[in-house]
C-alpha cells in the first residue's frame, strides 16, 4: 500500500460503477430539483425500482413468457419507473413543495420495506445471480483477461460495463441539454423560480412537473437497472434514504441547474471520498495516525460528506459550475 | 382605434349611475353571489358587480376588505365557496390561473414575481402563448419551433422597448428594481396579449420618480385596448388613472362610481376612517399608501 | 447500516434458524434438549446460560458453544422447562417472547430457539408467537399499550420538531439527532463518569438542552438566518448536520448497542392481560408531565403565547414587539429538552445506539404532518395516531413493515386532508 495505490483507487472508483450508479440518479435529480424545484428526496425509490425489475424479472420470474428476455425487462423497469412518478405526482405536485419531500422520502422507504419483508421480492436476503447475461453476451472487447488503462486495470466484463456506463451517460446529458435550452426547459426553470407566476402566464405548472419527475424518475431507474446488472446482487438495504441525500451533495457540489453539474459532483464526491478513506487507511497502516482504528475512517468518510453539504450549501451554493452572475444575485 | 375604442368605454361610463353592482353598457367580466370564507371569517361577499370593457377599474378598499382574496378567487388563485363569474360571455367560475390566462385574464403580483435566475428576455418569452417548444418532446427538434421563438423575441423586445428594459434584456431579473420588477411583470402579462389585465397594487413598492412612469404604462395599456382592473391603496393613482372606482369593505362592494364620486361618498369615507383614524382620505402625498413591505 | 431495521426481522431469522438447527446432525441417543440462542442476522450467540428443570425435582444446566448451540440431556421423556439466564446475555438484549419456554419431550433431541431482540422489542411484551399469531383481545391490548409509550416517544420529538418549524420554518432533518445526542450525552454521564442514572439523566438533559438546543441555534441556525438562507437550503443544511452528527457519534461510540448501567434488565410485572417493566411506567408518566407542560407553557405563559404568536406570522409578532430571536432560541432549548428525553426513554426502553435518532425521523414527521403542520397540539395527536398505528399494524402485516404502515397512513391522510387533522385551511396569497 503506497500512494500510488490510493491515488489509483481513488481514480477508479471516481469514475467507476457506483459512481456511475450515483451519476444517474443525481442526473434525474438535476431535472427534478436543479431545473423544476421539484424536491424529490425519494429518488432511490426509483433506483430501487430499477434494480428490483430487473432482479425479480430476471431472476425470480425465470422462464416466464412475459421476461423473455434482458431488454424487455429493461422496458418493464421504466415503464414501473413512469407508474410510480404517476403514484407519487398525482396526489402531491398540486401540494406544497415540503409535502413532496416528506411523500417521497416516505414513497423510498415503504418501497424499500415491501422488497425486504416479500420472499418472492428477495425477502431479506436480496437477490442474486446472474443478471443481464444478454448485456454480457454483446461485450465486444476481445477475449482476454484484464484491460489497463494508464493505471487503470479493468476485467473484460468491467470494462465493458463502465464503457457502456459512460456512454449512456454521454446521450443522457446530451438530452438533458437539448431539453433545457429549448422552451420546455424555460417553463421548468420558471416553476423553479415562481411556480404561481407561470401559472398566471397560461401553463399547466402541474403537468410540467410531472413530466420533470417522470423523466427524472427514469435517469434513477436507470441507475437502478445499470446497479443490478454490474453487480448482479440487489440488497434491499442498499435502498435507503441516505441514497438520495448524497445524490443532494453530488448535485450541490457540482452545481445544480448545470448540465455537467452531476458529472463533476460524482467525480469529485467519489474521488475525494475514496482518497480520504484510502489515505487514512495507509497513514494507519505505517503508523503515521495512531489514534485511528481502521474501522474509524468508514464514519470519518460520512463525517466530511454531512459536512461538506452544510459548508457547500452555506458558502457556495451554486456549486463549482455555479455562475458569477448568479452569486452576486445570492448576495442578494 | 383602440384609442377611439378606449374613449368610448370611458364615455359610456359616464351615464353610469354610481351604485353597487350597476350593470355596464359593456360588462367583459361579470361576478354573481361570490362567497369566500375562512371558518367563521366571510372575506368576501359580493352580490353582483361587473367591469367595463376598455376601462380601466381600481378596487380599493381598506385593508382586510377583502380586495385581495376577491382578485385571488376572480384569477383562479383561490377557491369562492359559491358564486358564479363569466369572462366575455364565458363562464369561467373557479377555473385554474392557466386557462384563464390563455382565455386572456392575466394577472399580475403583490410582490413581484419575475422569475430571478432567469434573464429579463427569457421572462418575457416565457409570457408568450401557445409555444410548440413547450411541448417535451417537440422540444427536442428545434426546427419545430425556431421561427416561432424568433418572433416572440421580436415581439418581446419591442414590448421591452415600450417599458424600457430593452437595455437589461440579457440580465437576470433578479438584478432589477423593484419598479423594473413591475414593469418587466406587466410587460410579461402583455406577452399573452390578453383582454383583461388584473394588477395586484402595482403601486406597492415603487419609488415615487417610478410612479409617473407605471401610471403612463398603465393608460397606455389601456389605449391599446386591454381593459385593466387594478387593486390599490394609493389614493392619488386611483384618482389619476382610474375610469371607475369599486369600493370594498368587509368583503362587499360598499359603492361605486367614477373616481371623483366615489371620493365623495359618505359610506367610502366612512369605510376609510373605521380603518385609518388618522389617515385623510384625499390628501395628496399618498398618505392611505399602505407600506407595504416584502 | 440498518441494523436496528434489521433487528426487527429476528422474527424472520428466528424461523430461518429453525430450519438450520433442524439439518443439524443428531446428538445422543437419549432424550436431550438442544437450545439454540441467536442474534440478528442468524449470528449464533455463545456464552450463554441454558437451564432445565422438570416438576420432579431434575436440573441440568449448559452453556451454548461456538453455533449458538447448548444440548442438555435429559433423563425421560416428559415436560421440561427450558430457562435462559438472563445474566448471561449480552448487554442490551432480550430473549423474544421471555427467557422462559415449556418443552415437551417425546424421544430424541428436541429443539428449542430462543431468539434475542433488543430490550424492549417485543422481549418483555409475551407475544412470541410470531408474526403470524392470531389477533387476541390480550395481544390487541398490549399492542395499543406498547404504541402508547412510542407515541410518547414520538411526541417528544414531534413536539419540538413542529416548534421549530412554526417559528422559523424549517423542517429539521437533524432532529433525530437530537433524541440521539441526548442519549448518549446521558450514557457519558452514567457509564463513563459512573454517575447513577438517576443523577445522570436529568443532568444530561439539561446539558443537551444547552448544548445541542441553544448551542446549536446560536452557532449555526441563527447565523443562517441572519444571512437570509432559504427555508430548501436550511433543509438541505440540517440533512448535512445530521449526517455528520450520526457518523460522529458512530466515530466516537462505535456501532454496538449500548445501556445504560441502571435499570437496563428489569424484570417486567403483569397487569392482567398486559404485561409492562416498571420503568415504562414512570418514564411514561414522565413524559406526559412534559408534554402537559409544555402545552400549558404555550397556552398560558406569556413567552408561550409569543411563541404562538411567531409562528402565527413573525413578521407582525416582530412588529408588536416580540423578540423573535428569543422565542426561536427557547424554541430549540425546549425541543432539545424534550427530545433528549425522547432519547433517554428509547434509551431505556431498548438500547442506545447511534442510529436511534435517524429511524425515528420519519415517524417524526409523519406524526408532525399527520397532525397539521406547526400546530402544538396536532403534533401530540399525530403522535398517537402513528405510534398506535405503528404498533396495531403488526397484527396484520409482518413486523417489518410497521413503519411503513405509519408513513403510508401519512400519504394517505395528505391526499384527503393536505392541512392534517387539526391544521386549519390555508389562505392562499
Amino acid at each position: 500500500m503506497d500512494m500510488g495505490f490510493v491515488l489509483t483507487q481513488a481514480i477508479s472508483q471516481a469514475i467507476g460503477v457506483t459512481a456511475i450508479i450515483y451519476l444517474l440518479a443525481t442526473m434525474g435529480l438535476n431535472i427534478q430539483f436543479g431545473y423544476a424545484g421539484l424536491l424529490n428526496f425519494g429518488q432511490i425509490a426509483f433506483v430501487a425500482i430499477g434494480s428490483y425489475a430487473i432482479g425479480v424479472f430476471i431472476i425470480q420470474w425465470q422462464g416466464s413468457v412475459f421476461v423473455p428476455n434482458l431488454w424487455v425487462a429493461i422496458l418493464y423497469a421504466i415503464l414501473l419507473s413512469v407508474l410510480l412518478a404517476l403514484i407519487l405526482g398525482v396526489p402531491t405536485l398540486r401540494l406544497r413543495a415540503d409535502y413532496l419531500a416528506i411523500v417521497t422520502i416516505a414513497a423510498g422507504e415503504i418501497i424499500r420495506l415491501i422488497f425486504k419483508s416479500t420472499d418472492s421480492l428477495g425477502g431479506a436476503q436480496g437477490i442474486n445471480g446472474k443478471m443481464g447475461e444478454e448485456f454480457y453476451a454483446i461485450n465486444p472487447f476481445p477475449e482476454q483477461d484484464r484491460f489497463d488503462f494508464g493505471p487503470l486495470s479493468y476485467t473484460r466484463n468491467d470494462a465493458w460495463v463502465v464503457t457502456v456506463g459512460w456512454i449512456v451517460i454521454a446521450l443522457l446529458l446530451l438530452l438533458t441539454w437539448a431539453l433545457m435550452r429549448s422552451p420546455w426547459g424555460r417553463v421548468l426553470k420558471g416553476i423553479r423560480e415562481d411556480e404561481d407566476a407561470v401559472r398566471s402566464l397560461g401553463k399547466s405548472t402541474y403537468f410540467f412537473k410531472m413530466q420533470a419527475l417522470i423523466l427524472g424518475g427514469i435517469f434513477g431507474t436507470l441507475g437502478g437497472i445499470f446497479w443490478a446488472i454490474a453487480k448482479q446482487s440487489v440488497q434491499p438495504d442498499s435502498f435507503v434514504p441516505a441514497f438520495t441525500f448524497f445524490c443532494y451533495t453530488i448535485l450541490i457540489l457540482g452545481g445544480a441547474a448545470r448540465v455537467m453539474g452531476p458529472v463533476i459532483g460524482a467525480i469529485i464526491f467519489w474521488f475525494l471520498l475514496v482518497f480520504v478513506e484510502q489515505f487514512l487507511l495507509l497513514l494507519i497502516s505505517n503508523g503515521t495516525i495512531t489514534f485511528l482504528e481502521p474501522t474509524q475512517v468508514g464514519p470519518i468518510r460520512f463525517i466530511l460528506v454531512g459536512l461538506g453539504l452544510m459548508l457547500l450549501i452555506i458558502f457556495r451554493p451554486q456549486g463549482i459550475l455555479g455562475d458569477k452572475k448568479e452569486i452576486a444575485l445570492d448576495a442578494k | 382605434m383602440p384609442n377611439s375604442a378606449a374613449t368610448h368605454a370611458v364615455s359610456e361610463l359616464a351615464t353610469v349611475t354610481a351604485e353597487p353592482g350597476v350593470p355596464k353598457p359593456d360588462p367583459l367580466l361579470v361576478a354573481d353571489k361570490v362567497n369566500r370564507h375562512f371558518g367563521g371569517l366571510v372575506a368576501v361577499d359580493v352580490d353582483h358587480v361587473e367591469i367595463q370593457r376598455g376601462s380601466i377599474t381600481a378596487l380599493i378598499g381598506p385593508n382586510g376588505a377583502g380586495k385581495t382574496t376577491f382578485f385571488n378567487v376572480l384569477s383562479g388563485f383561490d377557491k369562492a365557496d359559491a358564486g358564479s363569474w363569466t369572462f366575455a360571455g364565458n363562464t369561467v367560475t373557479n377555473t385554474p390561473p392557466h386557462r384563464l390566462a390563455r382565455k386572456g385574464m392575466v394577472r399580475t403580483f403583490q410582490l413581484t414575481k419575475s422569475l430571478s435566475r432567469l434573464t429579463v428576455l427569457d421572462n418575457m418569452l416565457l409570457g408568450a402563448g401557445g409555444q410548440t417548444g413547450e411541448g417535451m418532446l417537440a422540444s427536442l427538434f428545434p426546427f419545430t419551433w425556431r421561427s416561432q421563438e424568433t418572433k416572440n423575441t421580436e415581439r418581446a423586445m419591442v414590448l421591452l422597448e415600450r417599458f424600457s428594459l430593452a437595455s437589461k434584456s440579457k440580465d437576470f431579473a433578479g438584478s432589477l428594481s423593484g419598479g423594473q420588477r413591475k414593469l418587466l411583470e406587466m410587460a410579461r402579462a402583455l406577452m399573452l396579449q390578453p383582454e383583461l389585465i388584473m394588477l395586484d397594487e402595482p403601486m406597492a413598492g415603487v419609488n415615487p420618480a417610478l410612479k409617473q412612469s407605471l401610471l403612463d404604462h398603465i393608460r397606455d395599456i389601456r389605449e391599446q385596448g386591454t381593459t385593466v382592473l387594478f387593486v390599490e391603496h394609493d389614493m392619488d393613482m386611483v384618482r389619476d388613472v382610474s375610469d371607475w372606482v369599486i369600493v370594498m369593505a368587509q368583503g362587499q362592494i360598499i359603492a361605486e362610481g367614477r373616481p371623483e364620486i366615489v371620493m365623495q361618498d359618505q359610506r367610502v369615507i366612512d369605510a376609510y376612517l373605521g380603518a385609518h383614524h388618522d389617515q385623510e382620505l384625499t390628501a395628496s402625498g399618498g398618505s392611505l399608501t399602505e407600506e407595504v413591505t416584502s | 447500516m440498518h441494523r436496528g431495521i434489521a433487528r426487527l426481522v429476528l422474527v424472520l431469522v428466528a424461523f430461518a434458524a429453525a430450519g438450520l438447527v433442524g439439518l443439524s446432525p443428531a446428538q445422543a441417543e437419549g432424550q436431550s434438549i438442544t437450545a439454540f440462542v441467536s442474534g440478528a442476522e442468524k449470528a449464533p450467540i455463545p456464552g450463554v446460560t441454558v437451564n432445565v428443570t422438570d416438576a420432579d425435582g431434575f436440573t441440568g444446566s449448559g452453556q451454548t458453544d461456538a453455533e449458538g448451540l447448548a444440548t442438555i440431556e435429559v433423563p425421560s421423556p416428559g415436560k421440561y422447562t427450558a430457562t435462559i439466564d438472563v445474566a448471561t446475555l449480552p448487554l442490551g438484549v432480550e430473549v423474544k417472547g421471555g427467557p422462559e419456554r415449556s418443552i415437551n419431550v417425546l424421544q430424541g433431541d428436541k429443539k428449542v430457539l430462543f431468539p434475542l431482540v433488543p430490550v424492549g422489542e417485543g422481549g418483555d411484551s409475551g407475544s412470541g408467537g410470531g408474526i403470524f399469531s392470531s389477533i387476541t383481545v390480550d395481544r390487541v391490548l398490549q399492542l395499543i399499550l406498547d404504541g402508547i409509550i412510542l407515541s410518547l416517544i414520538i411526541a417528544l420529538g414531534a413536539l419540538g420538531l413542529s416548534l421549530i418549524f412554526g417559528t422559523t420554518g424549517l423542517s429539521n432533518f437533524a432532529h433525530g439527532e437530537l433524541l440521539t445526542l441526548g442519549a448518549f450525552t446521558v450514557l457519558v454521564l452514567n457509564t463513563t463518569l459512573g454517575l447513577n442514572l438517576l443523577i445522570a439523566a436529568p443532568i444530561g438533559i439539561v446539558i443537551s438542552a444547552a448544548l445541542w438546543g441553544w448551542g446549536q441555534n446560536q452557532i449555526l441556525w441563527k447565523p443562517l438566518r441572519k444571512r437570509g438562507t432559504g427555508l430548501i437550503a436550511a433543509m438541505i443544511v440540517s440533512i448535512g448536520l445530521a449526517i455528520a452528527l450520526r457518523y460522529t457519534i458512530l466515530f466516537l461510540f462505535g456501532g454496538s448497542p449500548e445501556s445504560y448501567a441502571q435499570f437496563a434488565g428489569q424484570p417486567g410485572i403483569d397487569l392482567g392481560p398486559v404485561f409492562i417493566t416498571p420503568k415504562a411506567i414512570y418514564l411514561s408518566i414522565i413524559a406526559i408531565i412534559f408534554l402537559v407542560a409544555t402545552v400549558a407553557w404555550l397556552k398560558g405563559s406569556r413567552l408561550g403565547k409569543a411563541t404562538r404568536a411567531v409562528s402565527d406570522n413573525p413578521a407582525l409578532a416582530s412588529a408588536s414587539g416580540v423578540n423573535v430571536e428569543r422565542v426561536i432560541s427557547v424554541v430549540w432549548v425546549l425541543g432539545a429538552l424534550l427530545a433528549a428525553y425522547g432519547g433517554v426513554f428509547l434509551g431505556m426502553t431498548q438500547n442506545v445506539v447511534w442510529t436511534m435518532g435517524q429511524f425515528l425521523l420519519l415517524t417524526l414527521f409523519a406524526a408532525v404532518v399527520l397532525g397539521g403542520l406547526g400546530t402544538t397540539s396536532g403534533a401530540i395527536v399525530g403522535s398517537f395516531v402513528v405510534g398506535i398505528t405503528v404498533q396495531l399494524s403488526t397484527l396484520i402485516v409482518p413486523t417489518e413493515l410497521k413503519t411503513a404502515a405509519a408513513l403510508l397512513l401519512m400519504i394517505v391522510l395528505l391526499l384527503i386532508r393536505p392541512q392534517g387533522l387539526l391544521g386549519r385551511a390555508e389562505r392562499v396569497g
